[in-house]
This record gives structure tokens, sequence and C-alpha cells, in this order.
């Protein structure tokens, strides 16, 4: 039988490019504290510590989990460390979230993050590993040929892309913990910046970001004596499949389109753009938006680049994305999954501030990762529903 | 709570170098096979997988990715991994079937050990800014902890050199075992006369490096009934970590492993699988889990006869189980350990009903 679980309180970092004034676990107790104080609740009063962020490459630190013990209170208590690649940071809240409604634990605290000036996010990206094509130049050269394909099926205009950037940036500029916070981008500011993998141009391109997200979660009875508002997680999905096989549709991969219909399903939400306020989507290159607005079913196949082009998209519009700017303007890469689902949970608890969206009170959280093959996300609402 | 058994177990071969390559593949296909065609499922009744492996051990990143191909993921499946010991993905299967949101789960563990060299390897897991830096094996963080116990008094090199005796013995008669199987009869005394490899521990103190991989599938109530004669119920599933300080701790004991032992129910154990890769490791964990000189301890060989890293532990919970599953005993504990000196522990207790 399932519990009812929530998330208390949320913490993040302020997220830089290089964040020297602190070490790995100095990183994480930023976050992490915040979150406790957000939920009201003590570091003592935690049963269980998640950890997850991508691969230990990125830092040079081999299980940085064992290390982080102390610094994250967990000493004496269980202790996981999760890591399904870029959409780790939504798997570490996915796995937080089954401890309590396994009726495992009553509070859990999930911490992720990435410090990639520790090491050199895209030399780990870059060994060729033998029977694997390798991805080189980062993930942006991975992704192009497949936004591609997304723009000769979808006979998408060239700027769609340049205004998902525009959007996220500003929203971004609304948000403190922000790395980049460019209030005056525009989309014509976006086309004229460098062509970096063709046609994702440098403005269209997440940062490299230092940066941690934490979440506190929580049972029923935990929620009921939260003198906080809490966001009631109503459901959530995760699905994988390969790389590469045979009949792969990298626009369109099935593994999300199951995980959403699956969500969708348990959440009772039979027509997301109408049930859903926000939704805090993993876009990390800008043409990933209309992709997975289709992917998720907010738009038929092929249509998602309309939404964005009304306008819908944006604070105010009829399905805000982002927000918060999403990963085009924070990308501390573990944590970045976290940090939306985080985000949903701000939203439907009316703590997101400047990037509040009126109203809200159901959102979704997404992320993805690996060559579009992991997909991890849930639905949090201002009720248990 | 739902009621959730072990129902399936295999294990590659244990090696010292495996013509594998590292991302698993190779080693978990047979053993998927072996373990479908024991319990009579096929990859569309797993609900759930999760998989434990490391990337540091692979020396790449997204090591795990291409493991997903051993599966066959397509359709697209529900799964997620931890960078762990398989043992712990195989906590993960078990929350997730307690949710309800599955009712048979897969979870399996691979490392190829010796891609690289594997004591400098886990060197990286200590404290990256003060510890680190410095190098210290972990070979010689074991012989730190080795030492600090003789010099307490807690045990003697007779009573390592006596583990590794009996672990040999047992080993020899497991067909998974790496090491060495003709060597079965060397007694405390002829060990004790090998020289040092980090003093104080002699080559049999340590456990040899291993590749392999371990696939466990876990099943609820009727199901769990319906697919296997004697399931091992698992009435006890916890872990705890320890401080990473190792200067902070007293290593002669585990306070992780009694807390988690404690609270599993342990010491009703009958036999006990311990994932103990050095000698005088088994002895802390005998003393953290209360077990006495009743109980039979590791009929396997244990992890000193094989020690797949991120798949070991997972292996001492599947060969726990097995002791049940074939009716051997009534009660019995797998132990999986994680990080330098038996940083993290967990305890599987399963029972027969």
């Amino acid at each position: 039988m399932k519990h009812r679980a929530a998330v208390l309180g949320t913490g993040q970092t302020h997220h830089r490019s290089k964040r020297l004034d602190v070490s790995i676990a100095g990183l994480c107790r930023e976050a992490a504290d915040r979150a406790l104080a957000d939920a009201g609740v003590g570091i003592d009063q935690i049963d269980a510590v998640v950890v997850g962020k991508a691969p230990d490459l990125f830092e040079g630190v081999m299980m940085p989990e064992l290390y982080l013990a102390d610094a994250l209170g967990a000493v004496g208590k269980p202790m996981l460390r999760v890591h399904t690649a870029g959409s780790v940071g939504g798997a570490t809240g996915i796995v937080a979230a089954s401890l309590v409604q396994s009726g495992v634990h009553r509070r859990v605290l999930a911490v992720a993050f990435e410090k990639q000036s520790e090491s050199n996010a895209m030399w780990a990206l870059s060994i060729s590993p033998p029977f694997s094509m390798p991805v080189l130049a980062g993930a942006g050269g991975y992704f192009a040929p497949h936004i591609r394909s997304y723009i000769r099926r979808s006979e998408a205009p060239a700027h769609i892309g340049a205004m998902v950037a525009a959007k996220d940036r500003r929203n971004g500029a609304r948000n403190e913990y922000a790395h980049l916070r460019q209030a005056d981008m525009t989309m014509e500011k976006v086309l004229a910046s460098p062509m970096l993998w063709d046609p994702v141009r440098y403005d269209e391109t997440c940062p490299s970001s230092d940066g941690a997200c934490a979440v506190v979660l929580g049972d029923q009875a935990a929620a009921e004596a939260s003198s906080q508002p809490v966001a009631w997680i109503r459901a959530t999905a995760m699905r994988t499949e390969p790389t590469m096989f045979s009949g792969k549709d990298h626009v369109n991969p099935r593994a999300g389109a199951d995980a959403a219909a699956a969500l969708w399903a348990a959440a009772g939400i039979t027509s997301p753009i109408d049930q859903i306020d926000a939704a805090e989507i993993y876009v990390p290159f800008s043409w990933f938006e209309p992709m997975w607005l289709e992917n998720l079913g907010f738009a038929q196949p092929g249509r998602g680049w309309r939404l964005t082009e009304s306008g819908a998209t944006e604070i105010g519009g009829q399905i805000p994305v982002n927000p918060s700017g999403g990963v085009l303007s924070s990308n501390p890469i573990g944590a970045s999954g976290l940090l939306r689902f985080a985000e949903a949970a701000m939203q439907v608890t009316g703590k997101a501030g400047e990037h509040q969206v009126p109203g809200a009170r159901t959102a979704l959280g997404h992320a993805y990762g690996g060559g579009s093959q992991y997909f991890s996300m849930w639905v949090v609402g201002d009720t248990p529903g | 709570m739902t009621d959730v058994a072990v129902i399936g177990f295999a294990q590659a071969p244990g090696e010292r170098h495996s013509p594998a390559t590292t991302n698993g593949v190779e080693m978990l296909v047979p053993i998927f096979g072996e373990v479908f065609e024991a319990t009579g499922l096929a990859k569309d009744d797993i609900d759930f997988w999760c998989s434990g492996s490391s990337d540091y051990l692979a020396g790449r990143a997204f090591s795990f990715v291409s493991a997903v191909d051993a599966i066959g993921a397509f359709p697209p499946v529900m799964e997620s991994h931890v960078e762990m010991d398989g043992a712990w993905a195989l906590y993960e299967a078990w929350l997730k079937i307690l949710t309800g949101e599955a009712e048979i789960a897969l979870a399996y563990g691979f490392g190829k050990s010796s891609a690289g060299n594997l004591r400098r390897v886990l060197s990286l897991q200590l404290d990256p800014y003060l510890l680190a830096p410095l190098w210290p094996d972990s070979v010689s963080v074991a012989a730190l902890q080795a030492r600090a116990g003789l010099e307490a008094g807690v045990w003697t090199q007779e009573q390592m050199a006596e583990v590794a005796v009996r672990s040999r013995a047992d080993g020899a008669g497991n067909p998974k075992a790496v090491r060495p199987r003709s060597d079965g009869s060397r007694s405390a005394v002829d060990l004790l006369a090998e020289p040092y490899v980090a003093d104080p521990l002699r080559a049999h103190d340590c456990a040899p490096v291993t590749d392999g991989a371990a696939v466990v599938i876990l099943a609820a109530g009727d199901r769990a009934r319906a697919l296997a004669e004697r399931p091992a119920w698992i009435t006890g599933f916890e872990h705890r970590i320890d401080s990473a300080a190792l200067g902070a701790r007293d290593l002669t004991t585990s306070p992780s492993a009694a807390s988690a032992g404690a609270a599993a129910g342990a010491a009703r154990a009958q036999v006990a699988e311990l994932h103990a890769p050095f000698t005088h490791q088994e002895i802390i964990l005998r003393n953290a889990l209360c077990l006495g000189d009743e109980v039979r301890i590791s009929p396997s060989g244990g992890a000193l006869t094989g020690n797949p890293m991120f798949a070991a532990g997972l292996a001492r919970i599947g060969s726990a189980a097995t002791e049940i599953m074939a009716g051997r005993a009534d009660v019995a504990l797998g132990h999986a350990t994680s990080g330098p000196a038996l940083q993290q522990n967990l305890i599987c207790v399963m029972e027969a009903k």
C-alpha cells in the first residue's frame, strides 16, 4: 500500500560557474540547511538521507556520498546514492519519495549536487570507451542532430529555439539563485550569438554550474504537523530505454512518453495542458522545450513549437514552462533534475517569489538523462489529491 | 507492510581478469538467463529493475547506461541505478514493492575490478581535500584497521588466519569462487609463514581482486509463493553509515553494522553471509551483529574467495537466501559493506515461513 508523501521544504544554493568559496560538503550543506529551515525541521528529525549526482568523474571523487555522510548529518542513519545520468536529480526525489511512500521512514532529506569546477565535465564526457559512440565535444554535439530532426519533422520556424532561450533567461533574472540572470535578453540577441552546434547557438545552451538542491520529504503525519504549506506528491514515474537501437526515436522517445502516460494516469490527470498550472521541464538546449511539450502530451506531435510561439509557455501563459529560468539559467548537472522537482513544489506552495505563477496549484517536475533514455517526473499539488 | 521475498539468485563466476567489457553486459546476460530459467519468469514479468555499479571502476562516465543493453529495455522499463553495491539496489527494489508500484523486482550489480589498479582507485573514496591527495590505498587503510584491533587485543593474527582457512575450505566447494579452489588444505600455521602484503595483512587476509556480477529477484506475497517452493521472506532490511573521518571513529568496531543488525533482527540468524573483504573485518562484523559460535558464517566461502566490486554484497544476500530456499536454514542473514574500513553496512534478514 502506498503511503502519502509531501515536500515539506526546499532549498538550493546560489548557482555559479565556480563556487570556490565552499567545498563539496559546504555546497551540499548550504542547500540542505535552506531546505531544513524552509521545512521547519531539524537535521536530527531526518530519518534517512538520499544523495544524487551525475558521474563521479565530474568532480574526481569516487562515491562522494561516503565523505558527505558527516556534513549531511547521515552518520548512524541510512544513506542512499542515486545515479541515473542527467535525470538523477529527479530520480533522487523519487527514491526519497519511495522511502516515505513505502512506510519505512517519516522524514527524508534528499540532496543533489554538481560541483563542476572541481574537475572537468567536458573531459569526463569525452573519453572513448570501447564499443560506444564517443560523445566528444560534450552533450551539445550529441543532441544537435536530434533537434535538426525535430525541426525537419515539425516544420518549426528557425526562431523558436531563440524564443525559448530568451524567455528562460528573463525568467532566470527573477530567480535570486539562478546562475545566469539576463533580464534584458531578447530573441534578437539570442539569434545574434555564435552558432555552437547547428542549430544550437551559444545563448541557447545551458551553462556549467556549481550548485546543489535539497528537499525535505515527509509522511502524512509530518506534513500535517508542518506549520508551512506543503506540496503533496500526487504521482511519480520513471522509465528507461537503451541509448541506441534500431527504431529509436530521439525526437520523441518512447520512454519519455510512457513515463508521462503513467504519471498522468497515476495523478488522475486527463488533459495535462488544462490541469497543470506550471511545468519545470529539463531543457538544457532551447529546442527541447517544444520537443518535451510533445513528448509529455502537452501538445500533439509536431505542434509543441506552436505553444512556444504563442507565448503560452511564458509566466502568465496557458502553460508556464520553467518559470525558475530552468536548466538554461542554471545547470549543476546532478542537481538540475531535483531543482525542477523542487521548483514545482515551490510553485504549489506559493514560495516561488518573483517567479511565482499566480494561483499555481498543480505542477510538474521533469528530468531526463543519458541519450534521451532516462526519464523521471513527478506531479505535486497543494492538496493530497 | 507487504510481505516480500527473495525468489531467485544467480551470479557470474568470479574471475581475476575477465575478458568482458567494463559495462557488465557480457557478465549479466548469462545470469539473467539463468535466473529467468530457474524462476520461470521473463523480462516482461519484471515491474522494476535496479542496478548497482561504479563509474570509477569502469574508468568512464555513465558506465551503467550500457548495462541496460543486457536487459533489452524496449519497450521501456521502470528502472533505477545506485552508485553502490547491488545490495542497495535490492533495497530500492524492496521499497518499490512496498509502495505497491511493483510486484516483482530485479536487482543486479556488476563490477570489473581488474580494469584498473583497484586499491588505488578506491583511494578516491576518501575525503577529497584532506585524505585522498595522500593516496592511502584501500589495503593500507584496512591494514591500519587490522593493526588497531591487534593493538587493542580485539583479535590476533592467528584468529585472522583461521578466518581465511575456514573461508578457503568453504570456497573450495563453491564453483563461483575465484580462489584458490585447490588451496583449502593449508593450515593457519602455514598461512602465517607467508610475508606481509601490508603489515599486518598477508595475502590470505585480503579478498582477491575479482570481476563478476550478481542478480536477485524479489516478489511480493502470493506472487512469491507461486514462484518459489520456499521463498526467503525478508523480515528485516536495514542499512546505516558511519563517519568518513577514519581518525574520528573506533576502527575496531562497526556502529553502523551493530545498529542495522539490531534493527533487522540479526541475532536470530542461523547462517550469515558476511561481506568481509579482509579477515579481521569478519571478526568485527560477528561482534557487531552478536553472532555466536553456533552461527554458520559465509558457507559460500564469502568475499575472501571472490569479491566482485558492486556485486559481492548482493551475492551475499543471494547466497543467504539460497540457504533458505534450499532448506538448509530457517533464518539467514545477508550483509553488504561499502566504503573504507567498513564505513557503510547493510543487513538483510530472511526467513522461511
